[in-house]
């Protein structure tokens, strides 16, 4: 048994390198929060208030060292960007909401171009499903902050460049606070409510925001509250049913769309700040990555009777968002609870009761997530299928039989209750269960080697 | 002798919007040439002939539902009279579903 040995030799000593390179970030991130400190006491000495991040003033850098002409060398060239676009680089500071798809690559190209203050906002923690396409995070820094994580990246790739981290949730209560320390806001959170306070928040601040977003194959680009630009409530002045709103966990993403309008967002930043070409305001960039098209589509301009841009606004202070849009502020999933307890069972009580006997084991999950992973002797019959009762004909001879039990999954435990609903009320002397927390509940307390996603 | 007379347009789905109309994201249609044909009345059209899922997340009352954009030959409709707004031979209609993943 000398390979299970050394498989747990293996195990510990990787257990123990994990162990201590969270120690090792621990203590690099005290470090960093005592020099931050230092800084921004020394700062607040030198500074009247309301300049939080930037260095202004006195403080401001009006020339370029040997360094930067070294480092910035290729962009310096540009007529259009030059000395004079450099140094406003170097003297602005940008906000950065979301550091996942969107916002790892925004930070990488803002940090490379010499942005001299980046600030970092999420309240996340590094997993293995974000390396796709977040790309400044590495499977060293799994389940640290997403901020830290970033910044540490950020650094290795320019020192030179200050970072802050904001390593919570950002809403109604601390959203002003925040982005006043900032000239630019990026957009690249995941969530509708964080979308219209992030608007909103800009706007009452006058701030110019560069919004991206991307899923499955789509991505979209358009920079709000600039010059005669529209605010994204002259846009939506109504969120859409939650119902309508698809996420990246559950719609799925490629990193290269995410990547492609995250790059964009920087691109868009740096032509805000240093006052070069046709900022994207007042026009939406439309990418479609699977026929690889970009349209570019003039969108309306201020919404006379915006209840927050207008000249008379009826919002003059940020709400709560996630009231607003009936939604959560995070693109976790939360569990949701149609049917009565009775009419579901455990996943423990599946295996125990039920898995060995006869019965019709119906994953309602879609097909390509089926062929992910799925449990033994389960069948694969995506919900649409369910709904619109295609399924019958292909289960007509197990149908007949009422004591055959009929148990509906799916990878959460949410559209396996709406499945359960349907059927039952086609079937309504059947046995009709769905396994709750579904797939999830499944790897977490039966079978820890199940892949979950 | 003239055959029916046929209002042609270009009918375009985008981010997700196709998937209520079949996954079909580009359709040449050929309309009754014979009648005005209005943003209003396409929509109508549109949820009697092609629309495949559930209504509610295409239409909400006579309009679309909040967060699908309508664009007309690359402009928003809003700046061309949104419902109101009467179609033209070889006019471009673009709905759009919006993204906020990340």
């Amino acid at each position: 048994m000398i390979k299970s040995e050394a498989d747990s030799e293996r195990t510990k000593l990787e257990r123990e390198i994990s162990e201590l390179r969270a120690a090792l970030n621990r203590k690099e991130q005290c470090l960093r929060d005592l020099s931050s400190t230092v800084t921004a006491a020394a700062r607040a000495q030198n500074q009247s208030e309301g300049n939080a991040m930037k260095s202004q003033g006195e403080s401001a850098h009006t020339k370029l060292n040997k360094d930067d002409v070294a480092r910035y060398s290729r962009q310096l060239i540009l007529p259009s960007f030059g000395v004079q676009g450099q140094l406003k680089l170097k003297n602005s500071s940008v906000l950065i909401v979301g550091l996942g798809g969107l916002g790892c690559p925004a930070a990488q190209y803002l940090a490379a171009a010499g942005c001299g203050n980046l600030g970092l906002i999420d309240y996340d923690d590094v997993e293995r499903s974000n390396f796709h396409r977040q790309i400044l995070h590495s499977e060293a820094r799994c389940g640290m902050s997403k901020a830290e994580s970033a910044r540490i990246a950020l650094l290795e790739l320019n020192p030179n460049c200050e970072i802050r981290c904001h390593s919570r949730l950002l809403y109604s209560q601390n959203a002003m606070h925040i982005l006043r320390g900032y000239d630019v806001v990026l957009d690249c959170s995941d969530n509708l409510p964080t979308r219209y306070l992030l608007s909103d928040a800009c706007v009452m601040l006058r701030k110019p925001l560069v919004s991206g977003s991307a899923l499955k194959m789509d991505g979209q680009l358009t920079v709000y509250s600039y010059g005669n630009g529209p605010c994204y409530r002259c846009i939506y002045p109504v969120p859409p049913p939650p119902e309508a709103v698809t996420n990246c966990g559950d719609g799925g993403v490629l990193g290269a769309v995410t990547g492609t309008i995250g790059a964009m967002q920087a691109l868009e930043a740096i032509k805000v700040i240093v006052g070069l070409g046709d900022v994207l305001a007042g026009r939406l960039l439309i990418f479609d990555g699977s026929s690889g098209t970009f349209r570019n589509v003039r969108i309306r301009s201020k919404r006379p009777n915006c209840h927050v841009c207008s000249a008379q606004p009826i919002i003059t202070e940020l709400i709560d968002y996630e009231i607003f849009c009936g939604m959560h502020a995070t693109d976790k999933n939360n569990p949701m609870q149609m049917l009565a307890a009775d009419e579901r069972m455990s996943v423990e009580e599946y295996r125990e009761k039920l898995q060995a006997q006869p019965h019709l084991l119906i994953d309602v999950r879609p097909t390509a997530e089926f062929e992910i992973c799925q449990l033994p002797k389960s069948v694969n019959v995506p919900l649409v299928e369910i709904l619109d009762d295609g399924y019958l004909k292909r289960f007509s001879n197990h149908l007949e039989d009422k004591a055959l039990p009929i148990v509906l999954l799916c990878r959460r435990g949410n559209d396996s209750q709406i499945a359960v609903q349907h059927v039952r009320n086609r079937f309504p002397t059947h046995f009709v269960r769905d396994l709750i927390g579904g797939l999830h509940a499944w790897a977490s307390n039966i079978d820890p080697s199940f892949p979950i996603y | 002798m003239m055959g029916t007379p046929e209002l042609k347009i270009i009918l375009e789905f985008g981010a997700g919007a196709e998937l209520l109309f079949g996954n079909i994201k580009r359709r040449q249609l050929a309309l009754d040439g014979n009648q005005k044909w209005t943003i209003a009345n396409l929509l109508k059209w549109m949820h009697a002939n092609i629309l495949t899922e559930r209504p509610e997340l295409f239409l909400q009352g006579d309009t679309v539902r909040p967060g699908i954009l309508v664009l007309i030959n690359d402009t928003d409709w809003e700046l061309l009279g949104e419902l109101d707004y009467e179609l033209q031979p070889n006019d471009n209609v673009l709905f759009i579903s919006t993204l906020h993943g990340g």
